[in-house]
């Protein structure tokens, strides 16, 4: 069964496993493929999809049910080992020995492999250059950021050159750079080696540079084929929309997530609105929607073809009407989706208001000297990479870590000296979405509105309003819900006792596309209605619904200003956010070597 | 590459990474190093059932010289301290606020009963504590009788003669409670290290995520099972030793048998204990349940259920049954023995045997834990 | 602080001991954890942990052959606890029985017994015991010395001086009288410790400490909230051992209920304090359980469960003072058995009361300084 050029055959796989809530349900339902060797071939398709439980069968970590699978020719049911020996394998999260050294690390998985001496010293040598790593090779693990902790993850998977090489989102999180630092590898070794690579991803950018794409979902493939193929699904239903004057992307945008009969799917991007409408709906019924604003055709492109799959193939396209009405529904609640946003001037000044805000570890500077101000109804984001100082200033700002030095208020009130009160008029919502797992969604909800103070009359209308505002279950045992559930049960827990301001803590990773939409569109109207709210996000694209966003690196603050000020200031190549975040890093980056050798 | 070098080499690759997170996690090296050697002195000095300097009221309402000879031999006795009280009154209330363990009432009509030849003292033991209650009702009859057979011998008076005990205690001679317990010493401190130091290591391994990227390179379960073994089985030896030590010179139990059947038994219960935690660890892969299995399901039953201080011949049949399946309680017998009585060929030769059946089980089970597989 | 506040505050405190009370039933694994050990224990100690002795094998030479010592060893037989495992011809076929462990001791009857007794001459006879469990060696010599003293006594040589045993509060001096109430405050000790020490440190794993923090909740109200469930489940697990010795061993109940609860609720805030502080302590639920660990082996062992506080060298009875499992155990035993009335007990309350005091607070104030 050995075609030279194949380097997986699949044939009518299914793996079936038991649901939470006992019920069985077929992660991997009736698939079939083959993937060509010496190619970069990717999965795509949102969380759930299917893609890790495909990738751990092929390396021989689940055995399917039904259906046959051969690798490199090889029967994965029969002899796992045998293909485990000549693949390397690497997980979303890859496990690394924290208490050991990257040196260390390395140097296990080369035993492991039997990589000799000589191969190894070559190519470590290699790697460690490539990654900018070779200067902390003695470095713990544990003590790595989270990009360099990828970087080392696929070093230690590379140690050795397989015949196919599996990697499971390895830059998911991952801050731009280090992502970039990632491909580079990859593409290296393509070029030197010919490698055979899968990658499962979610991110576009990634998905283009591949031969060819799979896009799973519900276990499925919905399409495969290489990027152009794809792409060309989308042609000529992707249109650019000026935004509308003075006022930020998102409002037009939302205007159009609420038409989903007419509107696949739209976001904001590079200041404008980029939008795809439906096959089967003409311009012309796009009319009333645009006519305040300029229109213009693009050229389709990946994630188009994406987002029109994923909704063709949603379980229940009622849903969609529904969720807009719902979303019409709290724009009139939060104050209607028009009118301009109470801005600066209106109400009595900032917000939050951050001076010279100094947070030490020992003789670690965490955060140094940060400065901003934030006002009323913003929207305001915190990028930069792992280890950047955001979330420490943002755990600042939320109450939970004393300043070292400097001056903080939020909400009118001095954080350095009456925390308490700050924290009954902030809502936060954590990135593991902190929820009892083991309590339905009503009992996780009482228990915030009482830890809030709501009693009696007002907590249970408070309660039924954000059940019905979240279109919740409220019976459903929480811990058991898929990930978008949760993300909104842990968001309308956050807005029980109506704060005025909301934190948001990477609130959209491991989201699917059509979730985050949903999210956004919700944060939009929260907006809105003059809730200020303060968000990290290591998706870089998603700046773009901020009115303004703070880049920090090393606990410095590198750019602050909207995202068209801040694509400016990081010059003319940076074409999106992501460039512009890369841009900047890299400019203070080389602003410090220079400065460092003149000193 | 040949699979034989290629074994050795990953498992001398797995044993180094185990070794340097021992040494890197000072909680490790704090619960295997430091807490048995707490224990070993805890232990060592402080569980004790030898009563001394035990407080007894004596009550005497008849005051004759005569009542007063019978409970002479009570200050005498090393393991009884008199106290004088005026009534019963004052006794009760010793007794009740816990000042004495115990009252001697000799009664109005002692010596007129005694002339008859029916003399009574009535004795009262705090109940409570039914150990400390028995030893002190032995101390003190002992005492009373010493007393009366002065007093017969001086008046040449009664039956000469009566059946009289010779008793001779093998093994331990003295009847001190520590030369029993210190062995049992050696099973707690082995017990502890085996199952509850490794029964975290392969569960953190699950809820990190690290073995399933171990999973897809050559690595073998059994290479894993042994790496993870054989650092815990220095820190056990270590412990052993210091046990072994603290036995011998600080409380002076004799070690009548072969010290190589002792370390080499030693040694086969640590690693019977150390694949125990292992197997633990394995099956629920998951770091709270593991902690709370091990011990609900390893130490307390080793300290309450394998002789060590609960004499397994008086307790229930279902309760010998149970005892008998766990490894703790041959391994006791072995180690008691062999410290107090010397090396008893057959009684080693069975419970060594047994022992090793175990551990052969428990491999076994634990290499299946960890099947290269997610499912 | 006014009425209003006041109910503010306490409402809020109920909401979190509502959800910790949800959160610790709803969750399969806890249920099993949480009962079932304390229910089998105090079975499987009840049964398994005694000193008295019920079942003694022993060997016999007998020499005599007489009718004396064979109405000596009827009688011994008689008491139903001691079980003629052999006969042996010889002495020299003692030490391989007891080496072996088949035979607890052996008693050995001279030729010359029936003649001395008849003469009316001291007549010995020889008792050999297995060392190698000194308190059972201990009870069965002084068992078998009642006996012969018995016997002595009907043949006509009475020593002058008989001494009546009473024994108050456990008339028959059985071991598990003793034993098992000191189990109602240490199986419920052990358990308690674990659940609250693991309590802010799995909160703190799973992400929902932070969420708590940033909630208008003080320390003090998130202190309340997680040990008000503890101190229950402590309280649950103590009754389920009390129902287990009063109806199933029989073991009569001689002091106040009431008495009785208000020492266990002293005793468990005292435990769960030392729990949580703990758990406040430790940044992963890993290291809270190596430091519960670490600190219940000392606890218990010194605690008077096992061997008597009373007979620890004086500077191990001295630690035993912060050792609130020691005042425990004697207050249970004290109520239970002695019937004691508080002004008995009342100081026992006192150092359990103050490790409450410190620890409860300490762990309030780690919550929020003790930061990753």
């Amino acid at each position: 069964m050995s075609e030279p050029d194949i380097t997986v055959a699949i044939e009518g796989l299914r793996k079936r496993f038991d649901a939470p809530d006992g019920k069985p349900f077929d992660a991997i339902d009736d698939i079939s493929l083959t993937v060509r060797a010496g190619e970069l071939t990717a999965f795509v398709g949102p969380d759930g999809a299917g893609k890790t439980t495909l990738l751990r069968m092929m390396a021989g970590l689940l055995r399917p049910d039904e259906g046959s699978l051969h690798v490199l020719g090889i029967d994965v049911r029969a002899d796992p080992q045998s293909v485990q020996n000549r693949i390397s394998y690497m997980p979303q999260r890859f496990g690394l020995y924290e208490d050991l050294s990257v040196q260390e690390n390395l140097d296990l998985y080369a035993d492991l492999h039997g990589v000799p001496q000589e191969v190894r010293r070559e190519r470590f040598g290699r790697m460690l250059e490539m990654t900018d790593m070779a200067r902390f090779t003695d470095r713990p693990a544990g003590k790595l950021s989270g990009g360099m902790k990828q970087k080392l993850g696929l070093a230690c998977t590379l140690v050795r050159s397989p015949d196919l090489l599996l990697l499971d989102e390895p830059s998911v999180g991952v801050d731009p750079l280090s992502r970039r630092d990632l491909w580079k590898i990859i593409d290296q070794l393509i070029a030197d080696e010919q490698l055979s690579v899968i990658v499962s991803t979610a991110y576009m950018d990634e998905a283009e540079r591949c031969a060819q794409i799979f896009v799973f979902h519900h276990g499925k493939i919905l399409a495969d084929g290489p990027p152009d193929a794809l792409r060309k699904r989308a042609e000529s239903l992707g249109y650019v929309a000026d935004a509308l004057p003075d006022r930020p992307a998102r409002v037009l945008q939302a205007r159009l997530i609420d038409a989903p009969d007419r509107i696949i799917d739209a976001v904001p991007k590079g200041g404008d609105v980029h939008f795809i409408r439906r096959p089967e709906c003409d311009e012309a019924a796009l009319a009333d929607l645009l006519s305040d604003t300029r229109v213009q055709p693009r050229d389709a492109e990946l994630e188009d073809a994406f987002m029109l799959l994923l909704r063709e193939h949603e379980n229940e396209p009622a849903q969609a009407a529904d969720d807009a009405n719902t979303n019409k529904e709290d724009g009139d609640r939060y104050g209607t989706a028009e009118t301009a946003s109470p801005s600066a001037g209106e109400r009595d000044g900032p917000v939050i208001v951050v001076r010279d805000l100094v947070r030490k570890f020992g003789d670690f500077i965490a955060v140094a000297s940060t400065s901003f101000d934030v006002q009323r109804g913003e929207i305001f984001g915190l990028l930069g990479p792992n280890g950047a100082g955001k979330t420490t200033t943002f755990r600042m700002l939320c109450g939970l870590l004393p300043a070292t030095s400097g001056h903080l208020e939020v909400a009118g009130v001095d954080l350095r000296t009456a925390r308490a009160k700050a924290r009954a008029r902030i809502g936060y919502v954590s990135q593991k979405f902190a929820l009892y797992g083991n309590l339905s969604v009503r009992e996780n909800l009482e228990f915030f509105a009482g830890a809030y103070g709501l009693r009696g009359e007002r907590k249970r209308e408070r309660v039924k309003a954000v059940i019905a505002q979240f279109d919740l279950d409220a019976s459903a045992q929480s811990g058991i819900l898929p990930v978008g559930y949760k993300q909104r049960l842990a968001m309308a827990a956050g807005l029980l006792h109506e704060p005025d301001i909301l934190f948001l803590d990477e609130p959209t990773s491991g989201i699917d596309p059509l979730a985050r939409r949903a999210f956004w569109r919700t944060i939009t109207s929260l907006a809105q209605g003059g809730v200020t709210i303060i968000i990290t996000t290591h998706f870089m694209e998603e700046a773009e619904y901020c009115d303004r966003i703070a880049i920090q690196d090393a606990g410095e603050l590198l750019a602050l200003g909207t995202p068209a000020e801040v694509r400016e200031q990081a010059g003319d190549d940076a074409s999106d956010m992501n460039e512009a975040f890369i841009a900047i890093v890299e400019q203070n980056r080389a602003r410090q070597t220079r400065e460092k050798a003149a000193a | 590459m040949s699979s034989a070098s290629g074994f050795h080499r990953r498992l001398l690759a797995l044993t180094r990474k185990e070794v340097r997170q021992l040494l890197r996690d000072k909680s490790n090296l704090f619960v295997g190093l430091l807490l048995p050697l707490a224990l070993i002195l805890l232990f060592g000095y402080g569980l004790s059932f030898d009563v001394k300097d035990a407080p007894v009221a004596i009550v005497l309402e008849d005051r004759s010289p005569a009542a007063q000879e019978a409970v002479a031999g009570i200050g005498g006795s090393p393991y009884l301290v008199p106290v004088a009280a005026a009534n019963m009154d004052e006794a009760v209330r010793l007794i009740r606020a816990h000042k004495v363990e115990a009252i001697v009432r000799v009664p109005v009509d002692f010596s007129q009963r005694r002339a008859a030849g029916d003399a009574r003292i009535q004795l009262i033991v705090n109940g409570a504590d039914s150990t400390t209650a028995s030893a002190i009702e032995g101390y003190v009859n002992g005492g009373i009788q010493t007393a009366s057979r002065h007093i017969m011998d001086r008046s040449g008076s009664g039956s000469g003669g009566g059946i009289t005990l010779v008793q001779r205690t093998w093994f331990n001679e003295a009847g001190v409670s520590t030369w029993y317990l210190v062995p049992g010493l050696l099973v707690l401190v082995m017990t502890l290290i085996g199952a509850f130091l490794t029964s975290l290591l392969i569960a953190r391994e699950w809820e990190r995520g690290t073995l399933e990227s171990l999973f897809v390179t050559p690595v073998r379960p059994l290479e894993l099972v042994l790496s993870k073994l054989a650092p815990y089985v220095v820190i056990g030896a270590i412990d052993m030793v210091m046990c072994l030590l603290a036995a011998r010179f600080l409380f002076e139990v004799p070690i009548r048998g072969s010290l190589i059947v002792i370390i080499f038994a030693s040694l086969l219960y640590l690693i019977v204990a150390l694949l125990l935690g292992l197997f633990i660890s394995g099956t629920t892969r998951n770091q709270f349940a593991a902690s709370q299995m091990a011990l609900l399901a390893s130490f307390m039953p080793a300290m309450m259920l394998s002789g060590f201080v609960f004499d397994l011949r008086n307790v229930p049949l279902v309760i010998q049954i149970v005892s008998q399946l766990l490894p703790a309680t041959h391994f006791m017998e072995l180690v008691k023995s062999l410290f107090l009585a010397g090396t008893i060929w057959p009684m080693v030769l069975k419970n060594c045997a047994i022992l090793a059946a175990y551990g052969v089980l428990l491999a076994f089970v634990t290499g299946r834990t960890l099947r290269k597989r997610l499912d | 602080m006014p009425m209003a506040d006041l109910i503010a505050w306490l409402a809020q405190t109920f909401a979190l001991v509502r959800k910790e009370i949800l959160a610790l039933v709803k969750d399969p694994a806890n249920r099993t954890i949480l009962f079932a050990p304390a229910l089998m224990q105090a079975l499987l100690f009840g049964y398994g942990a005694t000193y008295d002795l019920t079942h003694v094998p022993y060997a016999v030479v007998d020499q005599s052959q007489g009718a004396a010592s064979t109405e000596l060893l009827a009688r011994l037989d008689g008491t139903g606890v001691f079980r003629r495992e052999t006969t042996l011809a010889s002495n020299a076929q003692i030490g391989d029985l007891i080496d072996s462990g088949k035979v607890l001791l052996a008693i050995s009857i001279p030729s010359d017994f029936e003649h001395r007794l008849t003469v009316g001459d001291t007549a010995p006879i020889q008792i050999i015991l297995d060392g190698r469990n000194s308190s059972t060696a201990g009870a069965a010599a002084g068992q078998i010395g009642a006996i012969v003293a018995d016997y002595g006594r009907s043949l006509g040589g009475s020593p002058p001086i008989t001494v009546e045993r009473r024994a108050w509060y456990n008339p028959n001096l059985e071991s598990r009288w003793t034993l098992m109430p000191a189990m109602i405050a240490a199986l419920s000790f052990l358990q308690t410790l674990l659940l609250s020490a693991l309590s802010v440190a799995r909160e703190r794993e799973q992400g929902t400490f932070d969420q708590l923090l940033v909630t208008p909740l003080n320390p003090m109200q998130i202190l309340i909230g997680k040990a008000i469930p503890s101190i229950l489940v402590g309280l649950i697990q103590s009754t389920i051992i009390l129902l287990i010795i009063r109806f199933w061993f029989q073991i009569p109940m001689n002091g106040s209920y009431w008495l009785l609860y208000l020492g266990l609720v002293t005793f468990t805030a005292a435990g769960v304090g030392i729990g949580m502080s703990i758990s406040a302590l430790s940044l992963t639920m890993q290291q809270a359980m190596l430091y519960t660990f670490l600190l219940v082996m000392p606890l218990m062992l010194l605690s008077g469960m096992l061997t008597p506080v009373r007979n620890m060298p004086q500077i191990l009875q001295l630690l035993t003072y912060v050792n609130p499992l020691r005042f425990g155990i004697d207050m249970v035993r004290r109520i239970y058995l002695e019937g004691a009335v508080f002004a008995d007990v009342a100081l026992d309350f006192i150092p359990m009361l103050a490790v409450a005091a410190i620890t409860l607070p300490l762990a309030a104030w780690l919550f929020r300084n003790r930061l990753a």
